[in-house]
């Protein structure tokens, strides 16, 4: 995989190139123009940058009036804060409302790492999911996030988009196809398939490469939208591959792993699955990397699940 | 305004109340007490400050109302059933299975601007509101009412001090100073006072009024704005239950609904309200 850019740094350089050319668009940050990689947008645009300080709920209560009069409206700070802070907000100034605000959940999951619960968020995509008329996506690489700030801009739904900021490797070609609500496989294998979202699909390929070597065929789905889901991308994985494993940089609880094992069950498709995610527990302390690598999801963690997973299987 | 003007809006404040009151009785539910003491706010907004109507509902350039104190639908329903936004008869339909008159504002009703209900988020979405005139060069006004309770909510004053940033000179602010809240008076639950002084330290150009006086609601708005480059504010003193003598200034009227004999009494005194009006005026 080529060494890419963060994601944080793809959203901002999309999002001015975009705010250049449409004078409509504003962002709205928190004391976030800093850690949202946007001091380049305020000196260019300054017009176009509302500073409300440090004030989530007061953040997405403004973006939704902005939006109500017309503006195309991202909203953006850092996850942990914007959809706990702000939750309410979220549900009755943006969703509840249809104000087409576009949330911006920065340094999300565990990217701040060491800095601790706090600032990690593990909650987002399960209060978000419950919520009505707001669909959430998770760009896994510098391609899917500059595509899903652009598709953003005319979105006709409130939207919450979620990235970390650490460099992403690219995962994808210049000319894939990129619909919100519309998986990307990566690609198919007839034993096991993961079916990741955002930061993790990354170490979901790597791993598919390691289980190669043994001569396991391991598929990736990047499944950068949580809401709504792509049922159908999971229902055929389901047909054509042994096991499925879902990963995420979420808690288990209401995520995607949690979400994809409903629909299995509802469709009365069975098949040996694992939801791999972070555990009902105080997450350890470390860096994103090494946190990742403590639950697993690290390419070593996913190949060692995903033989597990294939005890009994492969051999039946 | 003439003398004659001010007695059409005081007649038209005593038709709000007993409507208030029908429908709610009819639903055997709803904020008696709130939609009471805001109604000649809504009155004097509606017929005489705010560019708004029906036809013009869509128009990019026409006032904003924001009802922050959601709870007192009541009186946002009947109002803007009165301007022309709805059949009255919709009313017949509040809080009944399937309506989209809900008991908080929505904007599945014509003529309600957000959903609001839950307190501390008419304040924030009307700054929001307000900036975006401001970054188009539009001349629509913003006006957002707040109940005095709901100050509690610590939502409100981030808002304010991005309004006071921003210099929203374009937005008002009405609080429903009627003292009280569900579980007592506003000053025993939390000490919310000096609210002059607090909204002044905030930026706010504040004047204060009788809220429930059509006269001194006229005069007041047609001084907006107070003072260039200052959001407005105005503390509007009312009372929680007004008009009616055994609902003004009771707590447990917060969604107490009438009993038939209640109604029967309430609308009486109404009906005599107005007659004073008429005689006083030498009209109707």
């Amino acid at each position: 995989m080529e060494p890419g850019k963060p994601n944080l740094v793809v959203f901002a350089e999309t999002l001015q190139a975009l705010a250049q050319s449409d004078k409509e668009i504003l962002v709205v940050t928190s004391d976030s123009r800093g850690s949202g990689k946007l001091e380049p947008f305020a000196k260019a645009l300054p017009e176009q940058l509302v500073e409300v300080g440090i004030a989530e709920q007061n953040l997405v209560g403004i973006s939704a009036g902005l939006a109500a009069s017309g503006k195309k409206v991202f909203g953006v700070s850092p996850a942990c804060f914007l959809t706990a802070r702000g939750l309410e907000q979220i549900k009755n100034d943006v969703a509840y409302s249809d104000n087409l605000v576009k949330l911006v959940g920065i340094s999300a999951g565990v990217s701040y790492g060491a800095l601790g619960t706090t600032h990690h968020s593990l909650h987002d995509f399960a209060a978000l999911q419950a919520i009505n008329n707001i669909d959430i996506v998770v760009p896994a690489d510098n391609f899917e996030t500059q595509k899903v700030i652009e598709t953003a801009v005319s979105h006709p739904k409130p939207l919450y988009i979620r990235f970390g900021k650490k460099a992403m490797p690219h995962l994808h070609q210049p000319d894939t196809p990129f619909e919100i609500g519309k998986a990307i496989t990566l690609s198919e294998g007839a034993d096991v398939t993961f079916i990741a979202i955002g930061e993790t699909v990354a170490e979901a390929v790597e791993a598919s490469q390691l289980l190669a070597q043994q001569r396991i065929a391991a598929g990736v789905i990047s499944m950068h939208t949580l809401k709504p889901l792509d049922k159908e991308a999971v229902l055929k994985a389901a047909l054509f591959t042994k096991a499925l494993i879902t990963v995420e940089e979420h808690s288990v609880y209401g995520g995607l792993g949690s979400t994809v094992a409903s629909l299995l069950m509802d469709a009365q498709v069975y098949l040996p699955f694992k939801a791999v995610g972070f555990p009902d527990e105080y997450t350890v302390t470390g860096s994103q990397t090494e946190i990742f690598s403590h639950y697993g999801i690290s390419p070593d963690g996913l190949a060692e699940t995903a033989q597990q997973l294939l005890t009994g299987v492969l051999t039946a | 305004m003439s003398e004659k003007n001010v007695q059409e809006l005081e007649r038209k404040s005593i038709q709000y109340r007993k409507k208030i009151l029908s429908i709610i009785k009819a639903a055997n539910s709803g904020h008696t007490g709130g939609s009471l003491s805001a109604v000649d706010i809504l009155n004097v907004l509606y017929n005489e400050v705010l560019n708004v109507s029906p036809d013009t509902f869509q128009d990019l350039n026409r006032d904003r109302y924001i009802q922050s104190k959601g709870h007192s639908v009541e009186v946002l329903y009947v109002v803007l059933a009165d301007r022309g936004f709805y059949d009255e008869a919709d009313l017949d339909t509040l809080n009944q299975y399937q309506s989209h008159f809900i008991g908080h504002p929505t904007r599945k009703v014509n003529g309600v601007e957000q959903n609001t209900g839950a307190l501390g988020h008419g304040l924030p979405i009307a700054v929001g509101t307000a900036l975006a005139a401001k970054k188009d060069g539009r001349s629509y006004r913003v006006f957002t009412l707040l109940g005095d309770g709901e100050l509690e909510e610590g939502s409100n004053w981030e808002a304010s001090m991005s309004a006071a940033h921003y210099q929203l000179d374009n937005l008002t602010v009405i609080i429903d100073y009627n003292k009280l809240q569900i579980s007592g008076p506003v000053e025993t639950v939390t000490g919310i006072t000096n609210l002059k002084e607090k909204f002044t330290a905030f930026g706010y150009a504040v004047r204060e009024v009788d809220g429930n006086s059509i006269e001194d609601l006229l005069e007041v708005f047609s001084h907006l704005p107070f003072e260039s480059g200052k959001p407005n504010l105005i503390l509007a003193h009312t009372t929680k239950g007004k008009g009616v003598s055994f609902i003004e200034n009771q707590v447990n009227w917060h969604h107490h609904v009438p009993t038939d004999a209640e109604f029967s009494i309430a609308m009486e005194e109404l009906d005599a309200a107005k007659l004073a009006l008429g005689e006083r005026n030498g009209t109707w």
